[in-house]
């Protein structure tokens, strides 16, 4: 018997809501963060919606010596980290220091500031490139800086698999307790909204280029036209069940279930659920709520709906993706969506799909609009990153 | 239930001085370098001109002129060696269940050859600040998420079970083995192609490295510009390549009379949660992923017999590496051989840890402990035996190979025979 191993604390960032109470509340008001692009001149871009986090200052939340070494993904992150610790009622520093570990996932790590070295590079020369281009930019830069504030030293890393990252460095979280370690910080933010991460963003093929912020981003439905890509993401404190009840620690629930897979010869997303609901130890009929990929591209959707009507039969559970609100998030999403089920599970309450009309042909009991009351003990949090990775998590409350 | 073990029966590595594990393992044998100066564009401009370059020449591994368009170089790479490990490793995939094989490609720095040059494109050179979309290369998302890496290798060798890029700087290439050696231990997959790449000798890493005096200025003398533990040493040579292995539990490939190179025995990381590139001069916190790993193992110090040392030839690493030897080992570390394979093929950041992994299991498989090229001049504070220039034969049934990246992370890897290492 494998100890059970449990979230304790939520750091959130979203484009509708910064902190886990106004990111809820906005969430359950249906109140979307997508709107025109802001941080640059986005006019001459075929994509021109974001989800764009607006009120976020690091000033006065992070010490001024990690301004110039830290792209804006870094900042949020370490900010989102104490958030979350904060949450949890754990402070670091009382804790042995290799008891502790970091585990995230990043998209493309901290693009901006690339950017910015790659244009002082070629526009001046490579004595004007910063001392910091060696590390602020790369897939584990987050991981690092939030092991360095919080003097954690134990088992950290970063995996990479696209949005399905935010799930996947839970799981490797989860390892890492299972095997010994009493907390690590895990999950995912990510922030690619400047012209150049814009740019990488559109040659994925998948962005919306829709005019209208309640029009662009419809998952599941005939309109569906892409996504729309926001910023952000959601840490969790995770700690095993034993370490949380010693200290007394508030439960948001347990991370029961999960698998990876990827497509080959057919999708996999559907072996993905089946796994994963076997690694939890429960059947379809425990499930009360899924949240959807949501890719919003017709063949994405098809292949989602179909794994899910595969598994859950016609109508056969109730499927939420209230990331038509922030936009996706990539690596930041699946993390998100992982933070805002275990939100639901607290509040017995399954936060709406916003602006989409459903297209019956998917046979998903979607829920739209309102967020409706249900009794909520278990979720299924799914997350597909681009290339064919698929990721399946099953929450517990 | 006993626990699964893990091991390697399948190794290709494409590192400086030639493709192939082959000739990779004679350069190290002989104690030759592939140090030089860089010939990939003119490097004038920068403070070090120096690094090992891979002669690489996609088509005649087999890639396609598509796969060549929509890889980076880092990318081919991971692709020709999973490619060759597969062959090396005499499994045939397709007969096995693809959700039971899995991918893991470690990368600190993804396609950094292609950013930059998609960076000029885009940006005329650096002129625009709103960068043109139409003068994207339609590829460019590959390069943008590495996780491009792992779709293709999982694709190349048909597996669908879990896939992923695990990056953790200078370590990934020990974090991506023992992230995969843990998926088939668990019992998530029976088969895990896994290893790690990178190809960042471009400008901007060029750049960055100036900007912090992490490589060494010994431009005029490029073959021996790598000189870990040697008093003269002044950091390290970029380097590049890949090395990918096939990893499988250790019953079924008995039952398929496989070859092993080695067992993983035992892995551990843990970070200095001090700085993104210092290091503290205790080693403690490296020592304590060898003590961990060791432990893994069910090893003491004394039953290793070959240390794979990270030594990059930094001041500061070296002397922090040794320091973290003395304080797990205890006085073996004095009695036992270490080296730095980075003189020779330099320092491929995230691709080093996995070439190292090969390193030590070939050191295994043929007894013999390949040296430090370019020491001449000993440094009182490296006070170890890293076996100076030439090539030891000895017999060697267990290698701790170690890392050490920025962003303070320090892993270390116990790799052994598995007859002869603790059941």
């Amino acid at each position: 018997m494998t100890a059970s191993v449990v979230v304790t604390g939520l750091g959130v960032a979203a484009p509708n809501g910064l902190g886990e109470q106004d990111f809820w509340n906005a969430t359950l008001a249906g109140k979307s963060g997508i709107g025109p692009l802001t941080h640059f001149d986005a006019s001459g871009y075929p994509a021109r919606l974001a989800g764009e986090i607006s009120d976020f200052t690091a000033e006065g939340q992070l010490p001024s010596r990690l301004m110039p070494q830290t792209d804006r993904v870094t900042r949020l992150s370490l900010v989102v980290a104490d958030w979350a610790l904060a949450d949890a009622g754990v402070r670091p520093a009382e804790l042995p220091e290799f008891s502790m570990g970091v585990s995230t996932a990043s998209s493309a790590g901290g693009f901006a500031f690339s950017q910015q070295e790659l244009k002082n590079l070629w526009s001046k020369g490579s004595q004007y490139v910063s001392a910091y281009q060696s590390f602020a930019w790369f897939y584990a830069v987050n991981t690092g800086q939030i092991s360095i504030r919080n003097g954690m030293k134990g088992p950290s890393g970063v995996v990479v698999t696209d949005q399905a990252g935010g799930l996947d460095a839970v799981a490797q979280a989860r390892r890492q307790i299972r095997k010994g370690t009493s907390l690590v910080v895990a999950g995912a933010v990510d922030a690619l909204l400047c012209s150049w991460g814009w740019v990488g963003l559109h040659t994925s093929g998948r962005l919306s280029t829709a005019e209208e912020p309640t029009r662009a981003y419809l998952p599941f439905d005939d309109r569906a036209v892409g996504h729309v890509a926001g910023e952000g993401g959601a840490l969790l404190i995770m700690e095993s069940g034993d370490s949380a009840r010693a200290r007394g620690a508030e439960v948001y629930g347990e991370i029961a279930g999960y698998a990876a897979t990827f497509d080959g010869r057919e999708p996999g997303l559907r072996k993905a659920v089946e796994l994963a609901l076997a690694d939890a130890g429960v059947t379809a009929a425990d499930v009360d709520v899924v949240f959807a990929d949501a890719a919003a591209e017709p063949e994405l959707d098809r292949v989602e709906a179909e794994a899910i009507v595969e598994v859950f039969g016609p109508h056969g559970v109730p499927v939420t993706a209230p990331k038509t609100m922030t936009g996706r998030l990539y690596a930041g999403g699946a993390a998100l969506d992982l933070a805002t089920a275990f939100l639901a599970l607290r509040e017995d309450t399954i936060p709406p799909t916003v602006h989409t009309e459903p297209a019956e042909r998917y046979g998903l009991d979607l829920v739209v609009s309102q967020p409706r009351a249900a009794r909520l003990r278990t979720a299924l949090v799914l997350a597909r990153g681009h290339g064919g990775f698929n990721s399946a998590m099953v929450v517990r409350s | 239930m006993t626990a699964r073990r893990v091991v390697i029966t399948g190794v290709e590595v494409i590192a400086p001085g030639g493709v192939g594990a082959r000739k990779f393992w004679e350069l190290l044998t002989e104690g030759r370098t592939a140090t030089r100066g860089i010939t990939f564009f003119d490097p004038s401009p920068f403070r070090s001109r120096v690094a090992a370059e891979v002669d690489f020449d996609p088509y005649v591994h087999g890639l396609t002129p598509q796969e060549v368009r929509r890889m980076d170089r880092a990318a081919q790479f991971a692709v020709v060696a999973a490619r060759g490990a597969v062959a090396d490793s005499g499994l045939a995939l397709d007969a096995l269940d693809p959700y039971r094989i899995g991918v893991t490609v470690g990368t600190a720095v993804g396609s950094t050859m292609s950013l930059d040059e998609d960076y000029r494109m885009v940006s005329d050179d650096g002129r625009l600040d709103l960068v043109d979309h139409t003068r994207a290369d339609p590829h460019f998302y590959n390069y943008f998420v590495p996780s491009s890496f792992a779709a293709e290798v999982a694709r190349t060798v048909g597996a669908q079970g879990p896939s992923s890029v695990v990056s953790a700087g200078c370590t990934s290439g020990l974090d991506s083995v023992g992230y995969a050696a843990e998926l088939i231990r668990e019992g998530t997959a029976d088969v895990v192609v896994a290893g790690a790449t990178d190809a960042p000798i471009s400008p901007i890493t060029l750049a960055c490295f100036d900007a912090i005096k992490a490589t060494t200025p010994r431009n005029d003398e490029p073959e021996r510009a790598s000189r870990p533990f040697d008093g003269t040493r002044n950091g390290f040579v970029l380097g590049e390549g890949a090395a990918v292995f096939v990893l499988e539990e250790l019953e079924s490939a008995r039952r398929r009379g496989a070859r092993v190179y080695a067992e993983i025995a035992g892995y551990a990381t843990r970070s200095n949660a001090y700085h993104m590139t210092g290091l503290r001069a205790d080693g403690a916190e490296m020592a304590e992923a060898i003590t961990v790993a060791l432990d893994e193992a069910r090893m003491h110090p004394t039953d290793i017999d070959y240390i794979n040392a990270h030594g990059s030839g930094t001041k500061q690493n070296d002397r922090h590496e040794t320091a973290a030897f003395k304080r797990s080992l205890g006085d073996h570390a004095y009695r036992t051989p270490v080296s730095s394979i980075k003189s020779m093929v330099g320092h491929s950041l995230g691709a080093i840890g996995s070439i190292e992994i090969a390193a030590s299991i070939l050191a295994i498989q043929n007894n013999v402990v390949p040296p430090t090229a370019n020491l001449h001049t000993p440094d009182p504070e490296c006070d170890l035996d890293y076996v100076p220039l030439t090539a030891r034969d000895q017999l060697i049934d267990a290698v701790l190979t170690v890392g050490s990246g920025f962003g303070g992370f320090q892993s270390a890897m116990v790799l052994a025979q598995p007859e002869r290492s603790a059941a």
